[in-house]
């Protein structure tokens, strides 16, 4: 307790500096996956993907980006065991961020394709297991965690291999590709809108103090004619856009006009990405520094109930942005450089299978990572024969970062945690 | 910083760019015959060894391209179509270069002209094969719709259109192939003997250049069997 009120100040502002650090990192480093895609089949400039992803990353974070915050804070570890030794937690905490870090720099010196989420999960897991004790970790959220980290990418995977069979049927294979991508594209803009207010509506209102009721019982019945009504909205906005677009006839290139509807499509499709990466990863960033600042403004209580305050999903959502401005645009572009053989009409069915994906998990709560959701829905629309050439080497170092990662998390977790331990505790 | 980010190496090159590019520079070899068969009947072997020295070039740079295929295809590539197919598809794209060059190199090192009697149907067989080979050519240059709808559909129709109408200016340069023969075989006994001999043997060539072009389209159909 004493601990607690003499250095309080000291651990929230060092909180805050990892944390922000944490996000900045995610804005630099792994806002590029989820935009690359759209920048390396030209649909956006880089510019354009810069002021959606600033945007709708910041949107995300704050609006949906509480339930996998939530998980990372409390969900993981077992507060109560703490109880007595509340510093415990905020020691924990700050070293797990500092070895997610360090782990973060050290996969990026050397290219390793390491996902923040698998990093953060490590070292709380890390921390928790053996600084503190084996029972301190709640191992049944732990295993559904992992489990997800599976499954989503297999769920990105279909959704998008039904996605893209549905535009070879609708469009594609068709007499007049033109005139039935330009009836159909709406469709799938109207999805994007209805999913994003969704989860927005049922995960984000409570951040900004708004309540909405029509009336129709649960709260999941009430939001579902509203989303219907935006996802119109939305998709009436696209359907404006296309008008614009006119054909071409070039005989080299048959389906070139039909590409550049499908690009206004991955416009909004690159929001939903920025917006769902926002959603999940800005908690890797500020879980942690969540449950710093709940356990010090508690006085040394481990709240384990209040909602997360909005300036701790500011500072992270501030952080992405940040590190999106200073350093990830260059990322970007070095991304969407590698990708250029993906074309509009592929692009938006994986980044909407990834990020329908990614929503699901942000608003159930389970920290995912957004990059290799991304990975399963290339190859998912690979699977319905989309996309020239794969590397599936690609997979095998996925799943060699995924063993290392968290042994190695865990491990400079707990370095961090005794040193922290060694320096305050008396 | 090197980057951490799967994304962009998940994206290898795709092979058909280059295939296509491939067949593009084979068939301009392929494209030269009736120029050179020209030069020959005009007997201005100055340009015929031009059109030699342009046959060979063509040739060589789809040998280079063929290899940069080959070496772009390693084993850990996921592909819409199996890549043992597409190899096979380069090997035999690059027949019908080889055989135009084995042509040229035949007509260029006898300075070999054929009778006069046979030069007007010679003319139109020489232009019929370069035209099997441009058909194929054609067809190859629908594998990047085909990728786009994922080798089904109406774009698969489309190209079996494209393969029917190959099949058919083969089977033409076939029957030309052997009337030219024919007329050969009347005049034969009043020309030296090993000139007759080598006249056979281009005719055969020739008609081997269709037959590498048809093969080509054999080659796509079995790519966009299911």
């Amino acid at each position: 307790m004493e601990i607690i009120a003499q250095y309080g100040h000291i651990f929230l502002i060092m909180a805050c500096v990892f944390g922000f650090f944490m996000a900045w990192g995610i804005g630099a480093n792994d806002v590029a996956n989820a935009m690359g895609t759209s920048v390396g089949s030209r649909a956006l400039t880089i510019k354009q993907a810069i002021l959606i992803a600033m945007v709708f990353e910041f949107l995300g974070a704050y609006l949906a980006g509480g339930e996998v915050t939530a998980t990372i804070r409390k969900g993981i570890i077992d507060a109560d065991v703490m109880a007595d030794d509340p510093q415990l937690m905020v020691y924990g905490m700050l070293s797990a961020l500092l070895a997610a870090g360090t782990w973060l720099m050290i996969a990026s010196i050397k290219g390793w394709p390491v996902s923040t989420t698998h990093s953060i999960v490590g070292a709380i897991v890390g921390f928790a297991s053996v600084g503190i004790s084996v029972d301190a970790v709640h191992w049944d959220k732990v295993s559904a965690i992992v489990a997800s980290w599976v499954v989503s990418p297999v769920m990105a995977g279909v959704i998008s291999f039904a996605l893209f069979i549905s535009v070879k049927r609708l469009i594609l294979d068709t007499e007049d590709p033109f005139g039935r991508a330009k009836r159909y594209i709406p469709v799938y803009m109207w999805m994007v809108g209805f999913m994003i207010s969704m989860v927005t509506l049922l995960k984000g209102l409570k951040h900004v103090g708004l309540d909405l009721d029509l009336g129709l019982g649960s709260k999941f019945a009430n939001a579902i004619p509203v989303s219907a009504v935006i996802g119109l909205l939305v998709a009436g906005f696209g359907a404006l856009l296309l008008r614009n677009i006119k054909e071409v006839p070039d005989e080299m290139n048959r389906f070139g006009s039909v590409e550049r509807v499908f690009a206004v499509l991955m416009v909004f499709t690159a929001c939903s990405m920025a917006f769902a990466h926002g959603s999940n990863d800005v908690a890797n960033a500020v879980g942690p520094l969540a449950a710093i600042a709940g356990t010090i403004q508690s006085g040394g209580e481990i709240a384990a109930k209040s909602v997360v305050p909005w300036w701790i999903l500011l500072i992270g959502a501030v952080g992405i942005v940040v590190g999106l401005a200073t350093y990830g645009w260059r990322v970007i572009t070095t991304v969407g450089r590698k990708i250029t053989e993906l074309t509009p009409s592929r692009g938006f069915a994986a980044e909407l299978g990834a990020a329908g994906t990614v929503v699901v998990a942000s608003a159930t709560g389970l920290p995912i990572s957004t990059t290799h959701t991304l990975v399963g829905a290339v190859l998912g629309v690979g699977f319905a024969r989309g996309i020239g050439a794969l590397n599936l080497r690609t997979i095998g170092a996925i799943f060699m970062s995924w063993i290392i990662t968290l042994p190695a998390g865990a491990g400079l977790a707990i370095l961090f945690f005794f040193l922290f331990k060694g320096i305050f505790n008396p | 910083m090197a980057s951490r980010n799967p994304l962009g190496n998940l994206f290898g090159r795709s092979p058909i760019g280059p295939i296509q590019e491939h067949m593009k520079v084979a068939n301009a070899a392929a494209q030269q015959l009736p120029a050179l068969f020209e030069a020959t009947a005009a007997d201005d072997w100055e340009r015929a060894k031009l059109v030699h020295k342009s046959i060979t070039d063509a040739e060589k740079e789809a040998d280079k391209l063929k290899r940069s295929v080959r070496r772009h295809l390693p084993k850990s590539l996921f592909l819409p179509v199996p890549r043992a197919d597409l190899l096979g598809l380069v090997s035999i794209q690059d027949n019908v270069a080889n055989t135009a060059k084995d042509v040229a190199g035949l007509v260029i090192g006898r300075y070999m002209r054929f009778p006069q009697e046979m030069q007007v149907s010679l003319q139109k067989f020489v232009e019929t094969c370069a035209a099997t080979s441009q058909q194929a050519l054609a067809a190859i240059q629908e594998l990047d719709e085909l990728l786009e709808v994922g080798f089904s559909g109406r774009e698969v129709t489309r190209v079996e259109a494209m393969l029917k109408e190959l099949d058919k200016l083969e089977r033409s340069t076939d029957k030309m192939a052997v009337a030219l023969r024919a007329k050969l075989f009347k005049i034969e006994k009043d020309l030296p003997p090993v000139d007759v001999m080598f006249y056979y043997r281009v005719l055969t060539l020739l008609a081997a250049v269709a037959d590498d072009a048809e093969t080509v389209g054999d080659r796509l159909q079995i790519l966009m069997a299911k």
